[in-house]
């Protein structure tokens, strides 16, 4: 692997940069190999480096559908942050905000991490109580979460002029989340993406998996591909969002809803929001990219979704309450706008899990999962490789179901 | 948006309406012969179609009925909506 550096820049800018080595390698797809991970988002990525590098599995495939960077790595609004409210949620969630502060040196790619702080607007009384626990639970983790007055909040973010006493719904407390971070989430996957290579991972684009092959005595055999079958003893899905369309080919039921989750940019203009802003009483929450632009993003449209677009209705619904708050915004012009297709389990907690099926695991129920790459990554990857779940993801098993044990989390935040 | 075609109002958009969930059959009544495994799977485990499913969809700013939508998640085209026990 080019290591990348001040060094590497300069002297590649002498050949007019026409000579930088690939930052993965191609090769040709294998019939056997000792792990097979379906899907090269985030997750997949990260558990095939991890994998690879603290293992030392050396045979892995990541097969990925579309183009690496394609899903919702990168398609979400990239907020990085550990406000959880359940004790199994909140050290992972810390591990992984850690993970990510360290992750650019780690990969040697420049992911632009950015602390920025997260400040949640709090609306409701109800909304307050629910924070307030969150504080206190939080507080015996480690993670920080502390209240801020009404006039320290509007001090922090000039533009938000709305929310006054006169108003719908006045602002009536906040909370600042100091380890919130935003970073540039296509560095994420190819980041993870070089370094996974460069210890020998091969991943493989344009390589849908139709279906799970099974062994006559019910282990997992590998999978079916467009580009013909692939075998392994271990297969990992962590296809974020179409989980239940491959485990359905093996008759795996698993309590898995999909949604679409859409996404809007402004054009850019000059710094002005240097905080992640949350306001989970409209449903709206935004942050300034270091380009400029404003990232908004709101509520899931209605009904189960496999569009990857986004619906009139929500994008009214968040632009409008954002107008709320931030007047000023109505003269910007929003130049983009997207969908992700994202699942979620009945307690809205992840699923990181050993199956029925010796063999097969899986990495699912990824609502707010950007956060959670590099922790989930690492965890997935304990899992695989010794088939014991990690310490920080023990509770978050499938089985949890069978006893209807939830372990329900409001930290992540949605209302379907 | 989605415009739905209420049987009782006509087509109105989705603005009036709130959406249920996916279908699923009524509670079963005879819960003795019912192992608890089965009873879990009916309550946790969805339809998830990536295609046409059915979803329960309720008129609430309307006619207040509930209704049966067939949608595709993947355009979200609706194929039909008819009033939800009417079958
Ligand atoms: C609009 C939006 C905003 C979001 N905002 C945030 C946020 O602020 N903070 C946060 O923490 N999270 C956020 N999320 C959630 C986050 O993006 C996801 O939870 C996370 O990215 C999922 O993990 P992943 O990166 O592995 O997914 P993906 O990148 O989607 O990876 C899955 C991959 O699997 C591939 N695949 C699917 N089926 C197959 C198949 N059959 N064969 C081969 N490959 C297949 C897909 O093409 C895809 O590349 C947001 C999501 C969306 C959509
Ligand atoms: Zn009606």
């Amino acid at each position: 692997m080019e290591k990348y550096s001040l060094y590497s820049l300069v002297r590649n800018s002498f050949t007019q940069h026409r000579d930088w080595s690939p930052a993965w390698i191609t090769h040709d797809l294998k019939k056997n190999y000792d792990v097979i991970i379906i899907g090269g988002g985030g997750h997949g990525l990260a558990t095939a480096y991890y994998l690879a590098k603290i293992h030392g599995v050396a045979n892995i495939t990541v097969l990925e559908r579309g183009w690496l960077g394609g899903g919702n790595v990168a398609r979400n609004t990239v907020t990085i942050r550990s406000n959880y409210l359940r004790q199994e949620s909140i050290p992972f969630f810390i591990k992984s905000v850690e993970m990510y502060e360290g992750l650019s040196k780690e990969l040697n790619f420049n992911l632009m991490h950015s602390r920025r702080s997260m400040i949640d607007i709090i609306q409701t009384y109800p909304k307050l109580r629910e924070i307030k626990r969150k504080m206190y639970v939080m507080d015996i983790f480690g993670a920080t979460y502390k209240p801020i007055s009404v006039s320290e909040i509007r001090r922090r973010i000039p533009t938000l002029a709305g929310g006054g006493n006169d108003s719908r719904l006045p602002i009536i407390a906040g909370m600042v989340h100091p380890e919130g971070a935003v970073n540039r989430h296509d560095a994420v996957a190819w980041g993870y993406a070089r370094a996974a290579s460069s210890l020998g991972v091969e991943i493989h684009q344009n390589t849908k998996v139709n279906s799970l092959l099974r062994n006559d005595d019910g282990t997992i055999r590998g999978v079916s591909t467009v580009k013909g079958d692939v075998l392994a003893d271990r297969v990992a899905v962590a296809v974020s969002g179409h989980t239940t369309q491959l485990t359905d080919t093996v008759g795996l039921r698993l309590p898995l809803r999909s949604f679409n989750l859409s996404a809007f940019v402004s054009e850019p203009v000059k710094p002005m929001i240097d905080v992640v802003v949350n306001c989970p009483d409209l449903g709206v929450y935004l942050s300034q990219t270091a380009k400029g632009e404003l990232v908004i993003g709101g509520a899931p449209d209605p009904g189960q979704s496999f569009r990857r677009g986004t619906n009139q209705l929500v994008f009214e619904r968040t632009v409008g309450a954002m107008l709320e708050l931030f007047p000023s915004f109505k003269k910007l012009k929003l130049l983009r706008q997207w969908g992700g297709t994202v699942d979620i389990a009945p307690d809205a907690s992840p699923i990181i899990s050993e199956t029925e099926i010796p063999g097969l695991y899986i990495t699912a129920g990824w609502w707010g999962g950007y956060k959670a790459i590099p922790a989930g990554g690492l965890t997935f990857a304990n899992l695989i490789a010794t088939n014991t779940p990690h310490q920080l993801t023990k509770s978050f098993t499938l089985d949890r179901f069978e006893t209807l044990d939830y372990i329900l989390e409001p930290g992540t935040t949605t209302r379907v | 948006m989605l415009i739905i075609d209420c049987p009782f109002c006509g087509p109105r958009d989705e603005r009036e309406f709130e959406y249920c969930g996916p279908y699923r059959e009524r509670r079963p009544d005879n819960m003795d012969n019912l192992s608890e495994s089965d009873f879990i799977d009916y309550l946790l485990v969805p339809e998830n179609p990536e295609g046409v499913g059915q979803e329960f969809w309720w008129h609430k700013r309307g006619c207040g009925e509930w209704l049966l939508v067939v949608r595709d998640t993947r355009t979200h085209q609706i194929l039909s909506t008819v009033e939800a026990d009417a079958e």
